[in-house]
């Protein structure tokens, strides 16, 4: 049996103005397990919590039920009042009689009954509490980074700065993403390797920081503090760790008609590559599906001229097993493929392209040495037509119904850099609308129309027709002047949707992370939590979570970082005691309870149990993690069998409430 | 017809999940607006919590009507959760109806932790509802009657 | 059908295929027929039948014999398979310990539907091309099938099983004009005060023997949380119109989304309450409100109450309704 006593706030004359708090002592002194009831002014005040302990003391109290303001308000200051008396903190129980009765209720009389009946479901509560002790796990003091990109590399060097060890894992050779490929970066037009090739040098410089380029994360177990993953590197058929760097191999491979995917297919390269001059790690890398060696055992060319001896045509893919006690999601995007947008001509022309390819033409590394040329026949356009939104912002189904966000920016700045250097040039703009909220975005934009003379035409093309003398017809309408227009280009550009990076689904399923629709990771709160997912220990960098601009994904970097420092500079996890708990013996491991789960708490495995005449049964039954577990108890009522409760809001708990509200 | 000489005050209990509507009943409270005394909270995590068996105990024990109030659909503190409660309160209160028991007495609110406003007003609202069908007659338990 | 069947079973006992087989056994009358578990050859030889009135759904004795050593094998007619489906789906099952044979199915009759039509002292049925030949006392009487079938088999959804590593006899097609949700539609219409009374007088008749879990093959649970005493619903006996209503309510709920329609409940009810009415509810408004969803099709679909739309329906839907 319990020992309970009941505590009555006054709160001034906050609740003793429409409440009868002697009253309400009185009446729950006769409630059964009360052993103790009074009522003093101020609970939460020194000598309030004093008679709260003494009383514990004194009455050898088992449970506390305190009759005061809301449990948002003092629950957990009267827990440590509770816990410094020696009682276990969550033999404690709240009625709320400030917010939810005397604040509401004018009439002494009903105000003073509410009250009364809140204390008895409270008293009814406590009744049945369980004294809870808060799980504690380690944490590995090592994170994980998923991805080389800009957001990817920041979050690395944040974590490495506060003296945590830190790994990145990249598919591609090279760590950079999709910033290498950038020419110039709005609003400012510096130029997108001169600020990230130097931070890329930073991470491989850095001793904290490990990087897996060329690899994939390929399995992860474990749960907040204490994650496994295993990473796939991917054989390269070049030893790393010999691999100077020096190229030789790359100049004189015979097989030059590989499309140079670095440059979008704009240009060739080799099949050993380095995909660009700044790559880090700076080794080279044999691309398996053009090697004439790997292939039919006929070259070694790059084995013969190459003088580390790197070179290693047995290579396999190799697995290792890391522990990391967070990871950080930074898998970032890709346009999406133009194949269902027949009438921008995308296929059909060389000469129709998309804005990242856009990037390359003019980058002086470029296919072009920055000179902007047609692919086609390598003329230089005098005409060029901008179509926005191509996949953004659309119901179609062809498309993405999200806006990609970055596109109205590099617009402007592909336009007002190509007005720069090309004063001879028209450049049209169609748009839906021209999004520019952002830092000196929209003076930026407006600059672009107004000094640099780009002309902005509301309005979609509907149609881009190749003409045979190579010019490029462009049908649209001007919505503003009500008519339609056709344009003869030499060039035109399409602003593709971005869409999360296809390796995300999978990952995410393997991260138990949760994703939307879009196949973009979910938050945990899309305001107050926007760089962690709900699955604990699980964090969100860059465009892997929305469309985001470099100095937003930046941003989100260093927040994602300041929150996996958060985390590994604890030594133990405390974890919520009020955790879901399966019973064993009722479970019938049917996994409806697995599949509300929204944190991916729950785990089955099989078990033997006592059968009947000393044999032994093998069922498969559910427990729960609880340092991953949230207290939601979504799998509570999933459970057809009443085997998942939720500790300290258990079942006979909230029926104990209702009982004694409706008596 | 008859006329009863005591006021028939009926018992509501308000399941209210612990981020949102708990937090928009204190606002309520703080803004000090009135809603009547006949409101029971209590507290649950989630709406995802609720056991369709904590409703019908509720009506078995005596409550006139039962209102049960979450985060709106996609502000859930645990993301997912009032998803599921409104797939299950849907399917339920149509299984009531289905029996014939009044539909009205059964209600699912989205209250967020700042529509204190919008809290007040639901329960008011629910209250008349509720006062105007009397007493809970087709789902209670005679044995738990006084 | 009856020999080709003990004959397969005889088979696959004998060359070790399977160790058990679930069959149907006639009782003390030829219309009592009990499900029951066969380990020898010799045992289907004596006892096992297929008949008319072998109406009962075997999938769920799986949950028991599955675990014993050595492969288990039973007969599922095409409804029978969609509740041993759905317990694979729900891992009550071990789909690799079972090997199911599919028996075609043209419905199944009612002993008291024919009894209905004054026939009595049965002592035997058989069935060709839609009619019944009632071996009785007093001679052979012949009806049609159509008129005496039990209800699950009156409003038939398919007869085309779901998934069966063998089958006997030929598959069925899908029942394109089955209209089993004309009486839960004909409820609908009617006035809450109507309802409260039609369903009243139907739930009152509950005796609480709890025949219609104990048959149910979506009611698996290691302990119903009617025999748990902690679960705070745990009853007895009916002793009160609430506890007709909550028992009904909680059961129906419970296999919400997991009822495939077998249709045992209203068969096995011996107070004759058509507690299919409540399950076809549940599985009417599922496939209204949140698209056509049959448990035990599909093994990889989500069970609708562990799924959502963020677009999904509000549960004032409900008070929309029959508000016209």
């Amino acid at each position: 049996m319990q020992r309970i006593g009941v505590f009555v706030c006054h709160c001034g004359t906050n609740i003793a103005g429409t409440v009868d708090v002697k009253a309400v002592a009185e009446a729950l002194k006769s409630e059964p397990g009360v052993v103790f009831s009074t009522e003093y002014q101020y609970m939460c005040s020194e000598a309030g919590q004093n008679i709260i302990k003494n009383a514990i003391r004194e009455h050898q109290l088992t449970g506390v039920v305190i009759c005061s303001c809301s449990p948002r308000m003092h629950e957990a200051t009267f827990r440590k009042t509770a816990s410094a008396a020696g009682l276990n903190p969550y033999m404690v129980e709240i009625a709320n009689i400030r917010e939810q009765v005397s604040w509401i209720h004018k009439d002494m009389k009903a105000g003073t009954e509410k009250a009364i009946i809140l204390g008895r479901a409270a008293i009814a509560k406590v009744s049945l509490n369980a004294p809870l002790i808060p799980g504690e796990s380690p944490v590995v003091k090592r994170a994980l980074v998923i991805g080389g990109g800009i957001a990817g590399i920041q979050t690395a060097l944040d974590i490495a700065d506060a003296g945590f060890e830190v790994d990145i894992v990249e598919k591609e050779p090279t760590i950079g993403g999709k910033m290498t490929q950038l020419d110039k970066t709005f609003p400012t037009l510096d130029c997108a390797a001169c600020i990230l090739t130097p931070k890329m040098v930073d991470c491989a410089q850095n001793e904290k920081i490990r990087i897996y380029s060329y690899s994939e994360v390929s399995e992860v177990k474990g749960f907040v503090g204490n994650f496994t993953v295993t990473i796939k590197k991917k054989a390269r058929y070049v030893d790393e760790l010999k691999c100077t760097g020096c190229g030789e191999c790359t100049e004189k491979c015979p097989q030059k008609k590989v499309p140079n995917a670095f440059n979008l297919g704009l240009d060739n390269r080799r099949a050993i590559y380095i995909p660009f001059a700044q790559a880090v790690p700076k080794v080279a890398t044999i691309d398996a599906d053009y090697c004439n060696m790997l292939k039919n055992g006929k070259c070694g060319v790059c084995a013969k001229v190459c003088g580390a001896g790197a070179i290693d045509y047995k290579q396999k893919d190799s697995f290792i097993e890391e522990r990391y006690g967070a990871i950080v999601v930074a898998t970032g995007f890709n346009p999406i493929k133009l194949d269902a947008y027949e009438e921008y001509g995308y296929k059909q022309s060389k000469d129709v392209i998309t804005s990242l390819e856009l990037e390359r033409l003019m980058n002086a590394a470029g296919p072009n040495g920055g000179t902007l040329l047609r692919p086609s026949d390598k003329t230089h356009p005098h005409t060029i037509v901008f179509v926005q939104c191509v996949g953004s912002r659309c119901d179609d189904g062809k498309g993405k119904s999200y806006c990609s966000k970055i596109c109205c920016m590099y617009t402007a700045k592909h336009a007002m850099l190509i007005r720069e250097k090309y004063p001879d040039t028209e450049v049209y703009v169609f748009y839906i609308d021209v999004r520019t909220p952002g830092k000196n975005f929209d003076e930026f934009y407006r600059r672009a129309v107004e000094e640099y003379g780009v002309h902005y035409i509301k309005g979609m093309v509907g149609k881009v027709a190749p003409q045979p003398d190579g010019k490029l017809l462009v049908q649209g309408s001007d919505l503003l002047a009500d008519e339609q227009l056709r344009v003869e280009a030499d060039l035109v550009v399409l602003a593709a949707a971005i869409e999360p990076d296809k390796t995300a689904r999978s990952l995410g399923t393997m991260l138990t992370a949760s994703m939307d629709t879009n196949d973009f990771f979910t938050e945990a709160h899309p305001k107050l939590r926007p760089v962690e997912s709900p699955t604990a220990g699980i964090f969100l960098s860059g465009v892997c979570q929305g469309p985001k601009d470099i100095p937003e994904t930046v941003s989100q970097a260093g927040a994602a970082a300041s929150k996996v420092i958060g985390l590994l500079a604890k030594d133990k996890l405390t974890c919520n005691p009020c955790v879901a708990h399966s019973d064993e013996m009722l479970c019938n491991g049917c996994s409806a309870c697995e599949k509300v789960c929204p944190y991916g708490a729950i785990t089955y495995s099989d078990k033997e149990f006592r059968g009947p005449n000393r044999t032994t049964l093998i069922r498969r039954v559910a427990s729960v993690n609880d340092a991953v577990c949230q207290g939601c108890g979504a799998c509570t009522v999933a459970c057809p069998s009443g085997a998942m409760d939720l500790k300290g809001f258990s079942n006979s708990q909230i029926m104990a409430e209702v009982d004694a509200i409706c008596k | 017809m008859q006329v009863n000489n005591t006021e028939f005050k009926p018992k509501i209990v308000a399941f209210c999940c612990n981020w949102c509507s708990y937090a928009g009943a204190d606002l309520a409270g703080t803004n000090r607006l009135q809603y009547p005394a006949d409101v029971k909270i209590i507290r649950v995590p989630c709406s995802c919590r609720v056991n369709p068996i904590f409703i019908l105990r509720a009506f078995q024990r005596g409550a006139d009507g039962v209102i049960l109030c979450g985060c709106h659909p996609g502000d859930c503190h645990y993301t997912t959760g009032n998803y599921y409660a409104r797939r299950r309160m849907t399917l339920l209160f149509s299984m009531l109806d289905y029996l014939g028991i009044e539909k009205e007495r059964t209600r699912v609110e989205w209250v967020s932790a700042a529509e204190g406003a919008k809290f007040a007003a639901t329960m008011n609202e629910f209250v008349q509802t509720v006062t105007k069908l009397g007493r809970n007659r087709k789902l209670e338990d005679l044995r738990c009657r006084k | 059908m009856q020999e080709i069947m003990k004959k397969r079973a005889s088979e696959l006992l004998l060359d070790g295929t399977v160790s058990r087989v679930i069959g149907w056994k006639a009782g003390d009358f030829v219309y009592d027929i009990t499900p029951a578990v066969f380990e020898s050859a010799e045992e289907i030889e004596k006892d096992f039948v297929y008949t008319a009135f072998c109406g009962a759904n075997l999938s769920k004795y799986l949950v028991k014999e599955s675990k014993k050593p050595g492969k288990t094998l039973v007969f599922l007619k095409p409804c029978d398979s969609y509740s041993f489906a759905q317990l694979v789906k729900e891992h009550r099952v071990n789909r690799d310990s079972v090997y199911a044979v599919a028996v075609e199915c043209r419905g199944k009759a009612d002993v008291d539907k024919i009894r209905d039509c004054g026939v009595k002292g049965i002592c035997g049925i058989s069935e060709e091309n839609g009619t019944l030949t009632v071996d009785t006392v007093y001679g052979d009487k012949t009806l049609p099938l159509s008129e005496v079938m039990l209800e699950k088999c009156a409003s038939c959804k398919t007869r085309k099983h779901a998934v069966y590593d063998e089958l006997l006899g030929e598959e069925g097609e899908e029942v394109a004009d089955c209209d089993r949700f004309g009486k839960v539609r004909e409820l609908e219409s009617m006035t809450p005060e109507e309802r409260y009374e039609f369903w009243r007088g139907e739930l009152s008749r509950c005796i609480r023997c709890n025949a219609c879990r104990n048959v149910c093959p979506a009611c698996t649970c290691e302990k119903c949380v009617f025999d748990n005493d902690n679960s705070g619903i745990a009853q007895k006996a009916a002793a009160d119109s609430f506890e007709e209503n909550m028992f009904h309510i909680i059961r129906a709920f419970h296999v919400a989304g997991r009822c495939t329609d077998c249709g045992e409940c209203t068969r096995v009810c011996p107070q004759k309450i058509p507690l299919h009415l409540l399950n076809r509810k549940f599985i009417k408004d599922i496939n209204e409100l949140y698209g056509d969803y049959q448990a035990g099709a599909d093994p990889d679909t989500r069970p609708p109450l562990t799924d959502f739309r963020t677009t999904d329906a509000e549960p004032s839907i409900v008070y929309r309704r029959g508000e016209k």
